[in-house]
């Protein structure tokens, strides 16, 4: 069976910004596999080109060198069996809540009155059936991160590309969201790219845990199988002593690279 | 820091009005300043109404407001088709660069003589003044709401499926009107001073030529009486804006609401 996506010795080289700079080597030489239904979160100090990993999964950038499979294509454009979640916020601020949520569904040449209740009827799934008419301006951080979630999900992707989604939420919120994630997943299993900085975030949400090294020449480093049983809530499962040794096993080996990172941005 | 209520600004602001007419009143009446030169508020005031109560002011008033009008639609419409012509096409706009830079920088209303020979004494000329004037408003409104279109926004577009003319239609066109709302005062303010100062150029017609007319026989009242007329209108343009604003920008976030 062939992985949903596959990473195929992949490097990326960014050119050099000013003539007398080095090209910046951002990842080198990654293979890494995502099997069909599995949640694979991808853990590494900041700056150290997980979002670039993620960019290439999702065709918007092309790898200097190896190739990315999606069922066994090779992608040479844009990822058409993929949703992409992003960190910053990328909601149309002249769009309404619902219309943003349809937004994928009008693109795709749906029905008016399709594009008029599905979204509703995933507004509700992430609890907003109330702000259903109003801007993204008027919705808290939160709120805006389900209408997000609601917009990658109505067109239903068979992979699901996450960038650091709820970094920018206060925790209670993002325990929340994260719970809320864990049963939209539950319910409808797609391959899950999940990259993240915080490897609590990753432990409980994930099959598998993929550790990357400190920029430059980013690479996977460690593999971790969380085995933790299914339904998850994420607020509880912190608190379990599976959870806590695993938390051991993988901070062990990703210590020193947060270390070599911090030191870059420092220097 | 206290705030009066607006119902109490309101009635502020119009004592100073009153007060700038009864201070105009009082210098020119003593003759501490020449009535010949600085017209009598009073008769101003007596000619404005009757100009209104005649009805001689209407028609000039409409060529003033369908010259307005039109070189404001005509400067939108080619600022925003070129606008977004030249942000989204890298060669044409390396190539077009230097001239828009030079043509901008022009002073326009030297054109206007021009524009009379071109098109006549009738309201084409004043349109094709304040169509110069109104386009590079809107023109680098566009330029830059094209251009400041957040990439994180369009990534997503472009991830749920958007082709290049669904990004024209759902992206680049509501940002760059949303720049080009918030520049229409300044527009509409431009085709306002291109018919004008047309008319005041050379027309048989409008609120500039009764200016003109009135300037040749030394009949300063009616002088002030047309500048008087013609700052109420650009006030009511300017509310009428501002109603078009709210309406049509209501999904940004405001800091008055």
């Amino acid at each position: 069976m062939s992985a949903a996506l596959q990473f195929d010795r992949i490097s990326v080289t960014f050119p050099p910004r000013h003539r007398n700079e080095a090209p910046w080597h951002a990842v080198a030489d990654t293979t890494l596999g995502i099997g069909e239904g599995e949640f694979v979160s991808v853990v590494g100090p900041t700056g150290c080109g997980k979002s670039t990993l993620l960019n290439v999964a999702a065709g918007l950038l092309a790898p200097s060198v190896g190739e990315v499979r999606v069922f066994g294509d090779r992608l040479t454009e844009l990822n058409r069996h993929a949703g992409y979640m992003f960190q910053a916020d990328a909601l149309l601020p002249w769009k309404t809540a619902a219309e943003n949520v349809g937004f994928g569904l009008l693109l795709a040449g749906l029905p008016p009155s399709d594009i008029a209740d599905q979204p509703r009827h995933w507004l509700a799934k992430v609890g907003l059936s109330h702000a259903a008419e109003r801007y993204p301006h008027q919705l808290s951080g939160g709120m805006k991160k389900r209408v997000g979630m609601a917009q990658a999900l109505i067109v239903d992707p068979k992979i699901l590309l996450m960038d650091e989604p709820f970094s920018a939420l206060d925790v209670q919120t993002r325990q929340l969201m994260e719970n809320e994630l864990l049963a939209l997943w539950q319910n409808n299993r797609k391959s899950v790219l999940f990259i993240t900085h915080d490897l609590e975030e990753a432990i409980s949400l994930s099959d598998r845990v993929v550790v990357l090294s400190a920029g430059p020449d980013t690479h996977p480093i460690g593999e971790f199988f969380i085995d933790l049983p299914r339904p998850r809530d994420v607020a509880e499962i912190r608190l379990t002593p599976g959870f806590v040794e695993l938390h051991e096993r993988i901070w062990q080996v990703l210590r020193a690279e947060v270390l070599k990172g911090y030191a870059q941005t420092v220097a | 820091m206290h705030r009066p209520s607006p119902k109490r600004i309101w009635i502020w602001q119009l004592a100073v009005a009153l007060t700038l007419f009864a201070v105009w009143w009082a210098l020119t009446a003593s003759k501490l300043l020449p009535p010949f030169f600085f017209g009598e508020p009073l008769k101003v005031i007596a000619r404005v109404v009757e100009w209104f109560v005649v009805g001689d002011i209407w028609q000039h008033l409409g060529v003033t407001l369908i010259e307005t009008l039109l070189a404001f639609l005509i400067g939108m419409v080619l600022g925003l088709a070129i606008g977004l012509w030249l942000a989204l096409s890298v060669t044409a706009s390396t190539l077009a660069d230097p001239y828009i830079k030079a043509f901008n920088a022009m002073p326009r209303v030297i054109l206007a003589p021009i524009f009379a020979v071109w098109f006549g004494l009738g309201i084409w000329s004043k349109v094709a003044l304040g169509v110069t004037l109104v386009f590079f408003i809107i023109f680098f409104n566009v330029y830059h709401g094209v251009r400041e279109v957040s990439p994180v926004v369009l990534a997503n577009a472009r991830m749920l499926g958007a082709s290049s003319r669904q990004l024209l239609r759902h992206i680049y066109l509501p940002s760059a009107t949303s720049w080009v709302f918030s520049s229409l005062h300044t527009a509409v303010g431009m085709a306002f001073v291109g018919a004008v100062v047309g008319e005041y150029l050379g027309a048989a017609r409008g609120v500039g030529y009764l200016i003109l007319q009135a300037e040749g026989a030394f009949d300063i009242n009616t002088v002030f009486a047309g500048i008087l007329v013609l700052t109420g209108c650009a006030l009511m343009l300017d509310w009428g804006v501002t109603l078009v604003e709210r309406r049509l920008l209501k999904w940004r976030p405001s800091h008055l609401s």
